[in-house]
């Protein structure tokens, strides 16, 4: 019960970013109308996604300095879970975008590299799938995830800020800006970044731990 | 003594080349034979190319000459000799040596497949130093984070495929500061204009040189 005391938390924090998200009092601005509420979905997922690679990209480090099973099937794990998290991430940016830009893909600076960033990713998983031995497919998808997220990051947080953009957060400002955040919002938005983040843990927690059974399965039989 | 090192293997790499050109005639015989295709197919009616079409078509050329040309830095090497260097030389100085003798040999692509892109298909560069520098800063930037990924690929069973499915998403960012660049240098605009790319070019390199200097050594110890 002590060590479960988050998943519990990202339970409640769950529910009340939905209830409070889909009932609360939300600014009224023109074009945005109601779909403000998405700030609630649409921008935690892009932080779980950045926050769960940065896991993946640690225990890929962390498998050159120690080539353990665990390590590199957290970092498999984690990636998977992050791409889950970019793609849900594109799906809802692409609802909003629909009724606010009036296109579902309207050839956005950040659109566009969040789906370079993702296909980054995917590349991920094909390099895995092509090695047969484990130790060798280990190492060397870890030096790739080290290698891409190095290359995500002038992709996802320089570039998309240097070229004019509809989306909220570039020319100069940080991704989102706190100032013109209404405060209403902010006791949602809060809450929902860390309980979509702590979802992602849970997620990758539960994979990981099922996949070393699984390979210490294989290994016995 | 990193830096005899990689002297040596750089000469080595010439060397090697120089004795067998049908690699580098091959390259150079792909670039023309791509810029001739292209030739004809917008040749049917000329007023087709706009300077943006003309810009996107040469990059996208140099990116597939650029993919073909270093994805054999790490596949022509045989067993034997990868043991050989292994015993004798560090992986810092196998890596920086590869990374810069594509720079050449991609400098040297770059610029015949421009002068041979320029002949076939008119030039309208305005202001040519400026494209040159782009075109200089792209071998170096092709070169830098194809040598690493060309190095990963070259371990997979498949790795003519997983170079280019590996290599265009990372590439993507500095291609697209790189069409910027050239185009404002095929528009003649001022040059302050551009800093901000070549900048923020310079940066990704130094990020890839120090990514691929730390990893190298992993990925060649299997």
């Amino acid at each position: 019960m002590k060590k479960n005391w988050w998943k519990i938390l990202a339970v409640l924090l769950l529910v009340f970013t939905v209830v409070a998200g889909m009932l609360s009092e939300v600014p009224r601005l023109a074009i945005l109308n109601e779909t403000i509420r998405n700030l609630y979905f649409h921008v935690p997922m892009w932080f779980g996604m950045i926050l769960i690679l940065l896991i993946s990209f640690a225990y890929s480090i962390k498998y050159l300095k120690k080539p353990t099973i665990k390590n590199d099937i957290i970092a498999a794990e984690a990636a998977k879970v992050g791409i889950l998290f970019g793609v849900l991430g594109i799906i809802t940016g692409m609802e909003w975008a629909r009724f606010t830009w009036g296109e579902y893909w309207s050839s956005d600076p950040k659109q566009n590299a969040s789906a370079i960033g993702l296909l980054i990713y995917f590349a991920y998983l094909v390099l895995r799938s092509s090695f047969n031995e484990q130790q060798q497919r280990a190492r060397i998808s870890a030096v790739y995830n080290i290698f891409a997220f190095a290359a995500l990051i002038p992709l996802l947080f320089i570039l998309p800020r240097m070229t004019d953009s509809l989306h909220p957060g570039n020319g100069g400002n940080p991704g989102f800006n706190t100032y013109d955040m209404d405060s209403s919002l902010r006791m949602v938005f809060y809450p929902a970044v860390l309980g979509w983040t702590l979802l992602g843990v849970w997620i990758v927690n539960v994979k990981s731990r099922l996949e070393l059974l699984r390979q210490r399965l294989y290994e016995t039989v | 003594m990193l830096f005899k090192e990689i002297l040596y293997l750089i000469q080595k790499d010439l060397v090697l080349e120089w004795r067998q050109k049908y690699a580098f005639n091959g390259m150079l015989l792909y670039v023309g034979s791509v810029v001739f295709v292209c030739y004809l197919s917008f040749g049917l009616r000329s007023n087709v190319l706009v300077v943006p079409v003309w810009n996107a078509v040469l990059w996208i050329i140099l990116l597939f000459t650029s993919v073909n040309a270093i994805a054999k830095s790490f596949m022509q090497e045989n067993r034997g000799r990868l043991l050989y260097f292994y015993s004798i030389v560090s992986p810092q100085g196998v890596i920086l040596a590869k990374i810069v003798y594509n720079t050449l040999l991609m400098l040297v692509l770059a610029l015949m497949c421009f002068l041979f892109y320029a002949l076939v298909l008119g030039n309208p560069v305005q202001d040519v130093p400026m494209f040159l520098l782009s075109l200089l800063l792209g071998a170096i930037g092709f070169s830098t984070s194809l040598t690493m990924i060309s190095g990963i690929a070259s371990k997979a069973a498949n790795s003519s495929t997983l170079m280019a499915v590996l290599s265009f998403p990372v590439i993507v960012p500095m291609l697209l500061m790189l069409i910027k660049m050239s185009k404002n240098a095929l528009d003649g605009l001022d040059r302050s204009l551009s800093l901000d790319e070549l900048l923020t070019l310079l940066a990704i390199n130094m990020i890839v040189v120090t990514v691929s200097y730390i990893l190298f050594p992993y990925l060649w110890r299997s």
